[in-house]
């Protein structure tokens, strides 16, 4: 095919496992394993059995030396043909996304007619290390030639370097973790502890509500025993949250962020299947959405003064004036809620005259936005957020959302990642 | 799962030993496997009285490869079926006739081999005792089921006048690997438009090639058998459970190259679901198998309203409900398709502790006969099957006893397995088999139960 005017990709659908809460249901399962299990299930939603398609793309965040070439890898583990590409990616939590815009846009380039993006992440099996001394020393026995010299070197290992590095949820450059970035972001933006325990709440009843009008049905294939995302609390409450002690940002005597309105750390995987319209109606795979563009953004967090999560505030203007839309143009909004501080200090943001001049370089600030349409069917608070299985997750979901509402919906999603990034995109239906 | 029994029983020491203590020996069944021919030998063909079958009996039997040899055979080759004719019985006195035919032919027959009589139905007949000897026909087989050894089956199929065209089908069923479990058993074809009788539409290993066939309950057990081999006879398998079984659901799609749909068939919005999946995806469908079924035992007395309900709501009205969605919405069940509806021999004899359980399975049997007509008139069948005892995962958790009891009253002296009924469904959704309506085919080894 000679080179094209691009064309919008088009979302058929997706899959995921169940996320499972760290260390349980999926602590004996690796990345591989469960990304093999979520292609396997999209395979079988989808028929593409022996089938190839143009390419998979995939990711995950904590990777294991052994994770070399993981979504190849899974692939070949998989129902596809053998002789399908693919190929890793990995942009912290934007990974998801970040897979579903890159197969997306070779779509739209006619490079490739169909594609599969996804992710994973398991905090379980988490890759653990043996700590600098250790190694050192363990290369020197390596080397040693003679027992003299083996001695020495077994000579320089002391109880304390049997530790091993275990990965923390810390930015390398600040070594404070994610969580305690976000404290000071919601500080800085006077976010409540009541509107953050009921975005919360929120989250956990659209999620449950999701599941009971089996919406979930033909999104999540059960894994291991586990057939509902286990963070899912449908009872939960107001009252109940507000019992938990905060856990972030507690050199505060006001802090906020408490283990019930942070994600918790968890285990899973996605996929998304997208393609041109044509592969589409040659499969008989009704078109459920399109993507119609996409922007990341980063922002210096370290010495800018910027919050760590605050790239989507960013990357969603671009996007909206190279579309040509407001951001009240939406049916739906997908905020991932890596905090449900996050959300809202991002909304905020958006409606502040002064950030929206001084940061953005905005005329008006972006306004509000009709909380009604926000994660409409839960988010991460509920789902639990495997770091790289979050994108598409939300892709899938929001596809099918845009899909039932009717032709010619909007949909935004907006997805904040360490290293102080975001990964922003539209869909329509 | 495997019946340990008929293997030690049919294992060099087990044989001796089963035979010394004058326990029952059960045969190993000829299954059918692809590429099978009908028989593995000739077949006696003979008739009782001027029979209007015997014609078409033998150009089917030729068709499909089976030497035919007359009644009076007795070369050094023995026969693998026995196929009587019995349209010409008129009255009692022609049944010794049959009694002569058979007779000398069954004790010749092969192990797991076939005897099937062919007959007029009692209904149509012009005297109380043309009537009376059709019906003592069934005697007569049902009987001589139980007297065959060695995995052989008799069975009886009603031919009405003018449905001559309808007989091809059962015939090579009921001779065939793919009728192993059923035994004893009546069938009545009725007219019908017959596709692919003797032209080479129809592929003989494929029959159900480029069909769309829905299996419900299709995760594991007997529906997941039901999905391998209606996939093997040739359709895309559409495979349907609840959400919670998704893990195994998917992998029976995967491994048959079908397509896993996960869908609660108690839900309100189930059948439109499943009609909208079915139009999107597939443009319709051929093939409708209503297998998903639960157990929720008590006793009458003690019975609670939930398991009440969860049985009737899963067993029963999800297959009325998704059977009238699909006939009401436009076009998406196809001319010439085919449901059949899993019914069970509790639905027949009751079972104690199953009042709920089986009330839900002879609703079912009332269901597809009260549906049939309307099913003919679109050039459609709707049927159902009743399987015995059928050895699952679930009757590996009875107790020994009643498991091995339950195994053995039948004259096959052996559970079934999940294909065997897979096969008798697959049978009913070939489009050759358009001759069969509103039936209920047990596939229980003739038990004694409910017999």
């Amino acid at each position: 095919m000679s080179p094209t005017q691009p064309r919008r990709a088009a979302v058929l659908g997706g899959n995921r496992i169940p996320f499972a809460r760290s260390n349980s249901a999926y602590a004996q399962a690796s990345n591989q394993d469960m990304l093999t299990a979520t292609l396997d299930g999209l395979v079988a939603r989808f028929g593409l059995q022996g089938r190839q398609v143009g390419e998979v793309v995939a990711g995950a965040v904590l990777k294991h030396a052994r994770d070399f070439n993981l979504t190849r890898e899974s692939v070949l583990g998989s129902r596809l043909s053998a002789a399908t590409p693919a190929y890793d990616v990995q942009q912290a939590c934007g990974t998801g996304l970040e897979a579903t815009v890159l197969v997306a846009n070779k779509i739209a380039l006619g490079q490739i007619e169909s594609g599969i993006a996804g992710g994973v992440d398991t905090t379980s099996d988490a890759p653990l290390a043996v700590g600098d001394d250790l190694r050192r020393a363990l290369i020197a026995l390596n080397n040693a030639k003679t027992l003299g010299q083996r001695l020495k070197a077994l000579g320089r290992i002391r109880p304390g370097s049997l530790v091993p590095e275990i990965p923390r949820n810390a930015e390398p450059r600040t070594g404070l973790a994610m969580g305690e970035h976000q404290a000071i972001t919601a500080r800085e933006w006077g976010i409540g502890r009541e509107e953050q325990d009921e975005l919360t709440v929120r989250s956990h009843r659209n999620l449950a509500a999701a599941y009971e009008r089996g919406f979930l049905d033909d999104l999540v294939t059960p894994y291991l025993g586990l057939t509902r995302d286990q963070n899912l609390r449908p009872d939960t409450t107001v009252e109940k949250l507000a019992r938990l002690k905060p856990v972030f940002g507690t050199d505060d005597p006001a802090a906020t962020m408490t283990a019930g309105n942070s994600t918790p750390l968890s285990d899973g995987a996605s996929a998304v299947l997208l393609s041109s319209d044509e592969w589409a109606a040659e499969h008989g795979l009704p078109v459920l959405a399109h993507l119609v563009d996409a922007q990341t953004a980063a922002v210096d967090y370290v010495h800018g003064g910027e919050g760590l999560l605050m790239a989507p505030a960013y990357a969603v203007p671009v996007l909206l004036a190279r579309n040509g839309l407001t951001l009240q143009d939406f049916d739906f909004y997908e905020i991932h809620e890596a905090f449900a501080s996050t959300v809202l200090a991002t909304l905020k943001a958006w409606e502040d005259p002064a950030f929206c001049k001084e940061r953005l370089g905005l005329d008006a600030p972006l306004g509000p936005i009709d909380r009604s349409k926000l994660n409409v069917n839960g988010s991460s608070l509920a789902a639990g957020h495997p770091f790289a299985a979050t994108g598409g997750r939300i892709v899938a979901s929001l596809a099918k959302q845009l899909h039932e509402a009717g032709p010619g919906r909007r949909g935004l999603i907006s997805v904040c990642a360490a290293g102080g990034q975001g990964v922003v995109a539209i869909l329509e239906s | 799962m495997s019946d340990w029994y008929t293997s030690f029983a049919n294992s060099g020491v087990g044989s001796s030993l089963v035979q010394q203590l004058g326990l029952p020996r059960p045969a190993v069944l000829r299954r059918y496997e692809p590429g099978q021919p009908v028989l593995p030998g000739p077949a006696v063909v003979g008739s009782a009285g001027e029979g209007r079958l015997r014609e078409t009996l033998t150009a089917v039997l030729r068709d499909a490869g089976v030497v035919v040899l007359p009644p009076s055979a007795d070369g050094p080759e023995r026969p693998a079926a026995v196929v009587l004719d019995a349209t010409g019985v008129t009255g009692p006195a022609q049944l010794a006739a049959a009694r002569d035919l058979l007779a000398p032919a069954v004790r010749r027959l092969r192990p797991t081999g076939r005897v099937l009589v062919l007959a007029d139905p009692p209904a149509d007949a012009r005297s109380p005792a043309q009537a009376a000897a059709r019906q003592a026909l069934e005697g007569l087989v049902r009987s001589l089921a139980k007297e065959l050894r060695a995995g052989s089956t008799a069975n009886l199929v009603y031919v009405p006048e003018g449905a001559e065209a309808s007989v091809a089908s059962p015939v090579l069923f009921f001779l065939s690997g793919r009728s192993a479990y059923v035994d004893g058993q009546v069938l009545t074809v009725s007219p019908a438009d017959v596709p692919g009788a003797g032209d080479d539409e129809g592929d003989d290993e494929r029959p159900l090639a480029g069909k769309v066939a829905v299996v419900t309950g299709a995760a594991r057990g007997i529906g997941a058998a039901i999905a391998r081999v209606v996939a093997r006879d040739g359709a895309h398998v559409v495979a349907v459970d609840v959400p919670a079984a998704g893990e195994a659901l998917a992998a029976v799609a995967n491994e048959v190259g079908g397509t896993a749909f996960q869908l609660d068939i108690t839900a309100p919005d189930a059948a439109q679901r499943l009609v909208t999946h079915l139009r999107e995806r597939h443009g319709g469908v051929d093939v409708v198998v209503h297998n998903a079924g639960i157990t929720r035992d008590k006793l009458l007395v003690n019975m609670d309203a939930a398991r009440w309900d969860a049985v009737m709501a899963v067993n029963l009205q999800a297959q009325l409900d998704l059977t009238q969605a699909l006939l009401d919405a436009d076009g998406v069940l196809r001319p010439g398709a085919r449901v059949v509806a899993v019914s069970s021999q509790s639905g027949i004899a009751g079972n104690r502790g199953q009042t709920n359980y089986a009330a839900s399975k002879a609703g079912v049997i009332g269901m597809v006969r009260a549906w049939a007509p309307a099913f003919a008139e679109r050039g459609a069948t709707i049927n159902a099957v009743a399987p015995g005892f059928i050895v699952t995962e679930m009757t590996a958790r009875m107790p020994f006893g009643t498991r091995e009891v339950g195994a053995r009253i039948n004259s096959l002296q052996q559970g079934g397995l999940p294909v065997d009924v897979a096969e008798t469904i697959a049978w009913l959704a070939q489009p050759g088999t358009a001759g069969v309506n509103g039936q209920v085919v047990r596939v229980c080894g003739q038990s004694m139960l409910g017999a």
